[in-house]
């Protein structure tokens, strides 16, 4: 049971304020970008106009993948918001992703979670404002009637909490389930004499194709499918702020 | 022989816990719904695929939040237990 439920390890302390503890999150989250910024770089080298080589054409599908995708959710004048959509999505995709290669999922960590939910939220607070100045955004609340005050409050707190816990909900709800089942497997294998260990390893053959079902839904398509969510309710509320200017 | 306090506590989180999944309940019903409306739909207009997928995945994803809700909180009984310190 040790493993399940535990939050990202510690993976150094940064000597400076008191020692700053990097987690494993910060240090998978830095490879991601460094990643991202060489695959970018390879991608769009070399551009042509009538692209004939294949990673030029990988990436003009992607850009006009979600080009499309927010000129239909958010209409054609939110069409400046397709890098920052971009930029979520391939993060939250590659974020769920890594734990494919074994490493901790980024999602997994409810403060990425949060604070992707939190930066949507500054965004709709801002375009609420601008639309509205400050006086029709205080107004707001109290609309229909006054006596709706505190549950409007209430809604707008849940809007960025419940997209924070979703995403955070559903990579560590796979994470759990995949380390319980393979709980399971160890002392199924160990009850039908299929474990053995060899060389200081523990071997249970149980284990050995049986999560990979498991992984298909819960790594590959759980966290594609949260991220495009995820980018998808950002682009509804931002452009939900301000009706104006779709 | 006598419960220590601790093992009551810990034997009622967990008890709490699973209690608290049971609210999965609903966004199954929920989701099932969904997903049967929108394959219906299809099925009228096999040319709406993409818009009913689309749309369904955004309503499957609300409809999921209860029960993420209540996962959020079996974990924390689970592995994060506030009443321990309370005794």
């Amino acid at each position: 049971m040790d493993g399940i439920g535990q939050g990202p390890r510690v993976a150094f302390t940064l000597p400076i304020f008191g020692g700053i503890e990097i987690t494993e999150t910060i240090v998978i989250g830095w490879l991601i970008i460094a990643a991202v910024f060489l695959l970018c770089r390879y991608l769009t080298s070399s551009l042509e106009k009538v692209p004939t080589k294949k990673r030029q054409i990988i990436a003009e599908m992607f850009v006009g993948f979600v080009n499309n995708m927010v000129e239909k959710t958010m209409g054609r004048k939110w069409k400046r918001y397709a890098p920052y959509i971009a930029t979520i999505l391939v993060y939250a995709v590659l974020g769920a992703l890594v734990s494919l290669i074994g490493l901790r999922s980024m999602t997994a960590d409810f403060n990425v979670t949060l604070t992707w939910a939190l930066m949507t939220f500054i965004l709709i607070t801002y375009y609420k404002i601008r639309s509205g100045g400050i006086g029709g955004y205080l107004k707001s609340y109290t609309q229909p009637i006054f006596v709706m005050l505190p549950l409007n409050i209430l809604s707008e707190i849940a809007t960025p909490l419940s997209m924070a816990f979703r995403m955070f909900g559903n990579v560590s709800g796979g994470a759990v389930i995949t380390a319980l089942l393979y709980g399971a497997l160890a002392s199924l294998s160990r009850l039908c004499h299929l474990a053995f260990s060899a060389g200081g390893f523990d071997i249970n053959l149980l284990q050995l194709f049986i999560p990979a079902v498991l992984s298909i839904y819960f790594d590959l398509f759980s966290g594609c499918v949260q991220a495009y969510i995820f980018a998808t309710l950002t682009m509804v509320y931002v452009s939900g702020a301000d009706p104006e200017e779709a | 022989m006598l419960m220590t306090e601790k093992a009551f506590v810990l034997g009622c989180s967990a008890i709490g816990a699973g209690l608290a999944m049971i609210a999965g309940i609903g966004p199954g019903i929920g989701e099932g719904y969904a997903v049967g409306k929108t394959i219906e739909s299809i099925a009228r207009q096999p040319e709406a695929q993409g818009d009913c997928t689309r749309t369904m995945f955004i309503g499957v994803a609300m409809a999921e939040s209860t029960g993420i809700y209540a996962f959020v909180v079996a974990l924390i009984l689970m592995f994060a237990n506030p009443f321990l310190g309370k005794l």
